[in-house]
């Protein structure tokens, strides 16, 4: 019983990870039909500038540990911002150009951490707590895991506020929907480009900063790495949906940790599996708009 | 009403939009990957009024409306009061004061209705709400409502509801009767032709009663070009120029 608690809440955590990656994923592609390659690296600058930044405030603190989330969150929001002002408005509508460049630039991206903090991956320490378990139904469960999981859920309701009470939030869900009909009402939907990007960078830096705490290391690749599971939680999810994304992340990582625990390790087989059975079933993911 | 066509080598926007003609359309040739879509189109919208766009199915009407707003890659002079807006983005054109009644209302579904009406509210225009909700009062209950989940005729509310909320200098009007219910269709009419009481309207439309009920002014597109400019009514009253233009009979009683 203890073990299947055990993986189930290590899986919810993992699900959480995925989560801060697809959020961007998700909304980027939902409203600007974009499928950004390059959301990992924004994750792994996030990572690797929360660790610097914690590092020299004191690895050990809550302050560091606090102060390395917010890095991380500005960090992968100026990455993504940047990304989209110079790279990606610049091929407005042009679709392959623009997978094109975002290709590139995750390439790119990863070489440049390489030069600047090394292909070996570095450990980041946190509060003692942090690598402490706290024992639930006789499960002995890290904590960072809880921290993960608050903090998805905490950006999770941050965005759907934003999505649902704010005007630029309107915008955004319209767009998603009818970008054309957004435009043809005076509205210059690239401002909003570039806030979903940052929205979205802004989350995958925090889970650049939980990842490496969650997973005990930093390394160039960190974020590429989570970017393919959080394209197949995105696809499952249904493309532009954040609710569709947060389910489907929790899932996928849920699927992972039991195949892999029970099913000798096949748990990256079974999310492909999943992912395919999703796209035969309802191509348009779980809570996609049919096309 | 037929203004002869305004020579190639006129100055540009001395003569368009001196008051006679608030949008002027010129060799307006518009396509959609790569395919061309409208083919050297002139056409004028009355400064007051209703301007039918007739033509038979496929001849690209609602290609040049789309292509007026810039919603589709376009080429040729388009002026709005005498400014050239063929080189402005969508969002520019309608924010010149150009609201747009697309074809199959394109209501943002997942969004409530007053959430529809709030986003096309223009900053720095005055809103007509009062004017919204006298000529649909329905919108006002059904303001917490998903605007996917209203009737077809309650979305057309809310697509022209969306376009008369802000103070525009032309509308633009594709189909507002299409697939609607007589009694639906006779109410779009009464409020197209109040709307027309204080803005003028260029609009699309098949049913040709609606036409001629509405519109004082006809251009008639075909073949992807404008081949007749006139008045609404003298053109609906001829049999034998309505056969060969649009493909229907006309008698003078219009029961089409």
């Amino acid at each position: 019983m203890s073990e299947v608690i055990l993986l189930a809440v290590t899986g919810v955590g993992l699900g959480a990870i995925y989560f801060l990656v697809a959020s961007g994923l998700s909304l980027i592609y939902g409203l600007m039909h974009v499928l950004n390659f390059a959301h990992g690296v924004f994750l792994t600058l996030g990572a690797f500038l929360g660790l610097e930044v914690a590092q020299r405030l004191g690895a050990s603190t809550w302050t560091g540990f606090a102060v390395s989330l917010l890095v991380g969150a500005l960090a992968g929001a100026a990455f993504a911002a940047l990304t989209e002002r110079v790279l990606v408005q610049k091929l407005y509508n042009r679709h392959i150009e623009q997978v094109l460049v975002t290709v590139g630039l995750g390439l790119a991206a990863v070489a440049l951490f390489d030069g600047i903090w090394g292909t070996d991956p570095r450990f980041p320490r946190g509060p003692a707590w942090l690598s402490e378990t706290t024992t639930i139904g006789g499960a002995n469960i890290p904590n960072i895991v809880f921290v993960a999981i608050i903090s998805a859920a905490a950006v999770l309701a941050a965005v759907v506020l934003f999505l649902k009470h704010t005007r630029y939030g309107m915008i955004i869900r319209a767009g998603v929907e009818n970008r054309a009909m957004v435009t043809a009402l005076g509205i210059d939907v690239r401002n909003a480009f570039t806030l979903v990007f940052t929205i979205g960078g802004a989350a995958a830096g925090i889970g650049g900063v939980l990842a490496s705490h969650h997973f005990g290391y930093v390394s160039p690749m960190l974020g590429q790495t989570l970017l393919i599971f959080a394209f197949i939680v995105t696809v499952i999810g249904g493309l532009g949906s954040l609710i569709g994304a947060a389910v489907a992340s929790v899932l996928v990582a849920l699927l992972q940790q039991f195949a892999n625990f029970y099913l000798w390790g096949t748990g990256d087989f079974a999310v492909v599996i999943l992912l395919a059975l999703v796209l035969l079933t309802r191509p348009s993911g779980l809570m996609g708009r049919k096309a | 009403m037929t203004p002869a066509p305004v020579p190639e080598t006129a100055a540009p926007g001395a003569v368009v939009g001196s008051g006679e003609h608030i949008l002027s359309v010129r060799g307006l040739t518009a396509h959609v990957a790569g395919q061309q879509v409208v083919e050297h189109v002139d056409l004028e919208v009355a400064a007051t009024g209703v301007t039918a766009l007739l033509g038979r199915n496929g001849v690209g009407k609602t290609s040049t409306i789309k292509a007026v707003m810039g919603l589709i890659g376009r080429t040729g002079r388009i002026d709005l009061a005498g400014q050239d807006i063929s080189g402005l983005p969508t969002h520019k054109v309608a924010q010149l004061g150009v609201g747009y009644v697309p074809e199959d209302r394109e209501v943002f579904s997942a969004l409530t209705v007053s959430e529809n009406l709030r986003i096309a509210e223009r900053p720095g225009h005055a809103h007509q709400y009062d004017l919204v909700y006298d000529l649909f009062p329905e919108l006002k209950q059904r303001a917490g409502q998903a605007a996917g989940t209203l009737s077809g005729g309650q979305q057309q509310m809310v697509s022209l509801a969306r376009a008369l909320l802000n103070d525009n200098r032309v509308l633009l009007v594709d189909e507002p009767t299409k697939g609607l219910a007589p009694r639906l269709v006779q109410e779009v009419g009464q409020v197209l032709a109040r709307a027309a009481e204080v803005v003028p309207v260029l609009l699309v439309e098949q049913n040709l009663q609606v036409v001629r009920e509405l519109a004082q002014h006809a251009v008639v597109l075909t073949g992807g070009r404008s081949v007749h400019h006139g008045a609404a009514a003298a053109f609906l009253n001829d049999p034998e120029l309505t056969q060969r233009l649009l493909g229907v009979s006309t008698g003078a009683e219009g029961s089409v």
